[in-house]
């Protein structure tokens, strides 16, 4: 479904992805770990337009898509929840969810979409007229998520969803993560979070320096030994 | 009033952008221009301010498309897109000037006082100075309807507080700041027409003392803040007539800034100014 072959990007001087290819199918969770500064939000924000790629492909169902506005993307069915968040701080909730649904032109398809998420997050529904950043951490990356669904996307990015969150607020998101996935919604997934992500996922990548440097199905990575020395803590 | 009614247009595009569009005065002197010359081939005057917006709006959508979206391709630092805008401002200006077309002269304006003036007690409002007033607070009921009710509101509040994450919606940032400008220019030229009715002059350089003080005005109001820039404008008018009045017409000019600074010093983020959101 989502294709990307031999990405480089240079911020400046600096190779910050050196040649990549990676590869999402059809209804799947993927996930793609490393440390800091591997490269990880440098990828997404390939694929979704925000960065320029000097060479490589990024392909949707086969159709080329590298280096198209990040509007023309999200129209495609890729769909960006990004790291921090970056919900609407002075917009409502409501205001926030409508946005999120800006590509849709279909007041039943943003209506039912307005359900879904209240469903997937009853607490964003409790806050409708509230200003997005008067929100709880939590909350916004509900928001956050949530908006991205709004545009019904084919494929959903997660850039860090649990990057902050109290224990028990990072399970319940890698809960609903699941249940979105199993509405019928392929995700590429980052996380520091290895052992969480690995454990949802059904294939998994690690980027080192702009290199990928494993891949395999999410459960053989989670046994391998360098994943975990390197990312799992033992 | 007519501070108010440019201020207005400062502050809609500053109010997005987070950008002071020096080049403001000039397209509002342009406004008044091509209403001018569009009546002199005979155009009645409402048609005529009808084209005259349209053809202000392009402008400033012009200038964005031209100078300043490069600009932004490039992620270029505030100062640059302000000294572009300086610049503009001054080709404008000039083009104005140009002979054969127009001229550097001053030339009468038609009049705006269409009925005659009102007294109230020992107090008269010429006609022109009571439209001027209507359609300003029209304008700023229309503005403030488009950015807070309609989806390019949405998008456009969407832009000014995280461009990047309103991109992420599928939002055509470029193409919200160019609806942005075109409104700003339109704006502008309104105020040029029923600038130049009241006073019956029209001449290259009128926005630049006017683009400067409805600026102030824009500032002490708020700026960003639509009706705050309205009564920032009137706050500057009815000063500097207090100050003409009492002190002297000589300091008529400088009020505007006078009252500026006290402003800024008492209110830094001017009267109806908000702070910055704390937790995020």
């Amino acid at each position: 479904m989502l294709k990307v072959t031999d990405l480089n990007v240079f911020y400046g001087p600096i190779h910050a992805l050196k040649g990549i290819s990676l590869e999402v199918s059809d209804g799947e969770i993927v996930t793609l770990i490393g440390s800091n500064g591997a490269g990880k939000s440098t990828t997404l924000n390939s694929i979704t337009g925000l960065v320029k790629v000097s060479s490589g492909k990024v392909e949707l169902d086969g159709k080329d898509i590298t280096n198209l506005a990040s509007h023309k993307i999200v129209e495609m069915g890729i769909s960006l929840s990004p790291e921090g968040r970056e919900v609407f701080p002075a917009l409502s909730v409501e205001e926030n969810l409508r946005l999120g649904a800006y590509t849709r032109q279909d007041k039943g398809e943003i209506s039912a979409n307005f359900d879904r998420v209240y469903e997937l997050f009853p607490r964003l529904k409790e806050r409708i007229k509230q200003a997005a950043g008067t929100l709880s951490g939590g909350e916004q990356q509900m928001l956050a998520i949530g908006r991205s669904l709004m545009s019904s996307p084919r494929i959903l990015l997660l850039d860090e969803p649990s990057m902050g969150l109290a224990p028990n607020l990072v399970l319940m998101i890698f809960d609903l993560i699941v249940s979105i996935n199993k509405q019928g919604t392929t995700i590429l997934l980052i996380e520091q979070n290895a052992n969480m992500a690995l454990s949802i996922a059904s294939h998994a990548y690690v980027l080192e320096t702009g290199n990928i440097s494993l891949s395999g199905k999410a459960s053989d990575l989670a046994k391998d030994d360098r994943v975990r020395r390197a990312y799992l803590g033992g | 009033m007519a501070y108010a009614l440019v201020a207005v247009g400062y502050s809609l595009v500053f109010g997005i952008l987070r950008l002071i569009n020096f080049a403001h005065g000039s397209i509002f002197a342009f406004g008044s221009y091509m209403v001018f010359l569009f009546y002199s081939l005979g155009v009645p005057m409402i048609p005529a301010i009808l084209i005259a917006l349209v053809l202000s709006g392009l402008l400033a959508f012009g200038m964005d498309k031209i100078t300043l979206e490069p600009l932004r391709k490039k992620n270029s630092e505030t100062i640059t897109y302000l000294i572009t805008t300086v610049g503009v401002s001054f080709i404008i200006q000039n083009t104005l000037s140009v002979q054969y077309v127009f001229t550097s002269e001053r030339q009468v304006f038609p009049s705006t006082n269409v009925f005659p003036p009102i007294s109230i007690g020992n107090v008269t409002i010429q006609s022109s100075q009571l439209i001027m007033f209507v359609v300003a607070l029209i304008l700023l009921v229309i503005l403030t309807l488009v950015v807070n009710k309609t989806k390019m509101g949405l998008a456009m509040r969407a832009t000014e507080q995280n461009s990047k994450a309103a991109k992420l919606m599928g939002v055509n940032v470029n193409r919200v700041i160019a609806f942005t400008f075109f409104m700003g220019g339109a704006s502008a030229a309104i105020a040029g027409a029923l600038y130049s009715g009241y006073y019956q002059v029209v001449y290259p350089t009128m926005g630049y003392l006017i683009g400067l003080k409805a600026f102030a005005a824009a500032v002490v109001g708020g700026i960003g803040i639509l009706y705050g820039s309205v009564v920032g404008g009137l706050v500057v008018g009815i000063g500097e007539c207090l100050a003409a009045q009492y002190i002297g017409s000589n300091v008529r000019d400088p009020m505007a800034f006078v009252i500026l600074i006290v402003i800024l010093i008492i209110k830094p983020n001017g009267l109806f100014g908000k702070k910055g959101i704390t937790k995020v």
